[in-house]
């Protein structure tokens, strides 16, 4: 009896603990999305909760040009930089936790290093290097950087899941006749999706959610993805309040994140704690 | 860090070498590969980065004032004497740093309290862990605007929470919002570093511990942190240097205003908004070189085990 007790009385306290720590979680972003649905008359009454509720807000920022623009650039930029990204770490990270040659320490000594990297120190030799040969202002512009700064994440999160991988089964295939080549493509891929999959997230998490290189190497409508755009946000006229502009735009992107977030949790949790402790 | 590697490589390259004519086929395929492999990626990383800090050093030795062009010219360490005699800077340098033990030191308890609850939860631990990672998911520049609308008088629900004031417009109070934004949107990736660790911890150690008699604090000094250290001095490095980069909280909430800019904001000024890709070259360098510093001390005093430098490639 006391024993039940005691499990229902733990049970009670970290569902309490639970709640504490959603509640912080979601608190700004339960606010942002707040602010979003409120009138224009309402916006400033500082009510956590809307009292009117509107979907102007959303209407205004899909009917400009500005926000609409920048979110193709920011999903196009995302993708194209993720998807190089974690093909060319696939690549490395494979060799990594598989194949025995020399400047292997090298590699992940540099991967290391740019992790730890200073952005801001990129952004002025960047700026002045792709003002010269006309990449400032482009999608590969920020495409380059975002590339860079993936790839040691990639590196990390990959060969932590490639080693997790039975490899031998691609010895079997060898052993069946399989070059090292075929045995990756044909055995080895399928069963290293999974891990492929989760860190495509985590690099796309990353080039989504940068501000620095995107408001220093852009400067139109051209590029400039919505992190950058929304610091540029004005109201419809010169008077207007951008405050709800600025919210409906802010919650149109944490849509996929919560996404990512609601249905890959376990990938996502795996895949940064495994490619963390390794030492 | 690249001189310490490179060490071992060039012996292993000697070796190769006189073993050469024993090498099976194999072997030599399984090289080729290797490098054929690793060849992209390592040249995206080292075309994209070393060339421009190199090229940043030779800017940071020129009067280059891009609304100026005419008065380039070689200046030597004419701009690094401006920057670190600058007021501005070592403002800036004191903030950042500021900002950097502080929050690290609050994630770090915040975090290791997270670890523990998404870690041992009975009850919801899915539900736990994935309201943990809308902060580490979130645009930072989302989560920068939630908090500034929500401090701004009249908009948000915080606003007069302490003074009748603005928040935002005073320096101390913008600089906890600042540190507050910062620790939110962090704790959780601190955590998920710390889980790890917990993970490692041994169970039967925990109950052994305990028959012993040890209380929970003793169990949490005497077990859990030594088995950890590896974990938390990865997190914590990590950690450090990401928040000596804080940028995108600042440029939101205050715009640098009231002397509230970091590091990164003054070369972001000095370069976008100054157009002064001398001095902002040279910040670019100064700062590299604080973070180079920062990550040697981390290396060599506390002997943080990079992650992957040890046993990488080896299991």
């Amino acid at each position: 009896m006391a024993v039940i007790d005691q499990t229902a009385r733990a049970k009670w306290r970290w569902s309490l603990i639970d709640l504490v720590v959603i509640v912080f979680a979601l608190i700004p972003v339960l606010w942002i999305t707040s602010l979003s649905f409120k009138t224009p008359a309402t916006i400033t009454d500082g009510n956590f909760i809307p009292r009117e509720w509107t979907l102007e807000n959303y209407r205004n920022i899909f009917s400009t040009d500005q926000f609409v623009r920048a979110l193709v650039n920011s999903i196009g930029i995302g993708l194209i930089s993720t998807l190089v990204a974690v093909v060319l770490g696939t690549m490395a990270a494979y060799a990594i936790a598989r194949l025995d040659f020399p400047g292997k320490k090298l590699l992940i000594g540099i991967s290391l290093l740019i992790a730890m990297f200073p952005q801001v120190s990129l952004v002025s030799p960047l700026f002045e290097i792709e003002r010269s040969i006309g990449l400032f202002d482009t999608w590969p512009g920020l495409i380059l950087p975002y590339i860079t700064f993936g790839l040691p994440l990639a590196i990390y999160t990959l060969s932590a899941f490639f080693r997790q991988i039975p490899w031998d089964l691609e010895k079997a295939a060898k052993m069946d006749g399989a070059t090292q080549g075929e045995a990756f493509r044909r055995v080895i891929a399928p069963l290293a999706a999974p891990g492929v999959f989760t860190t495509a997230i985590l690099v796309f998490i990353f080039c989504w959610n940068d501000f620095l290189f995107a408001i220093s190497l852009t400067s139109t409508e051209r590029s400039r993805t919505v992190p950058a755009a929304l610091s540029f946000f004005q109201g419809a006229s010169q008077f207007e309040d951008p405050t709800g502009a600025i919210s409906a735009a802010a919650v149109i992107i944490t849509v996929p994140i919560i996404l990512f977030v609601l249905f890959f949790q376990r990938r996502i949790v795996s895949g940064l704690t495994s490619g963390a402790v390794k030492g | 860090m690249t001189a310490t590697a490179e060490k071992p490589t060039t012996h292993r390259v000697r070796a190769a070498k006189k073993a050469k004519t024993q090498l099976s086929e194999g072997k030599k395929q399984e090289r080729k590969l290797g490098w054929l492999l690793c060849a992209p990626a390592a040249i995206v990383m080292v075309a994209v980065t070393a060339y421009p800090i190199l090229y940043s050093v030779w800017l940071s030795f020129q009067r280059f004032d891009l609304k100026f062009p005419d008065q380039r010219e070689f200046i030597g360490l004419g701009n690094y004497i401006t920057a670190l005699s600058n007021q501005y800077w070592w403002t800036a340098f004191g903030i950042t740093m500021l900002i950097t033990v502080v929050t690290v030191a609050v994630e770090l308890v915040l975090g290791m309290a997270l670890a523990w609850v998404m870690f041992k939860t009975l009850v919801g631990r899915g539900i736990v862990r994935t309201a943990a990672l809308i902060p580490y998911g979130i645009v930072t520049v989302v989560a920068a605007f939630s908090w500034k609308y929500a401090w701004t008088p009249g908009t948000g629900y915080l606003a007069n929470l302490f003074t009748d004031g603005a928040p935002l417009t005073e320096r101390a109070s913008s600089l906890a919002i600042i540190m507050l934004a910062e620790i939110w949107k962090t704790t959780p990736f601190m955590a998920l570093l710390l889980m790890a660790g917990l993970a490692l911890v041994p169970e039967d150690l925990l109950k052994a511990a305990s028959m012993d008699g040890a209380t929970g604090w003793q169990r949490f000094t005497k077990v859990m942190l030594p088995v950890m250290k590896p974990a938390i001095l990865v997190a914590l490095l990590f950690r450090t240097l990401d928040a000596f980069r804080v940028f995108d909280n600042i440029y939101v909430l205050t715009a640098g205003s009231n002397n509230t800019s970091s590091v990164s904001m003054l070369a972001y000024n000095n370069l976008i908004r100054g157009l002064n890709l001398g001095i902002g070259s040279t910040m670019s360098v100064l700062i590299f070189l604080a973070v180079a510093v920062i990550a040697f001390i981390f290396v060599k005093l506390f002997g943080t085990a990079a992650p992957g430098s040890e046993e990488e490639g080896r299991r």
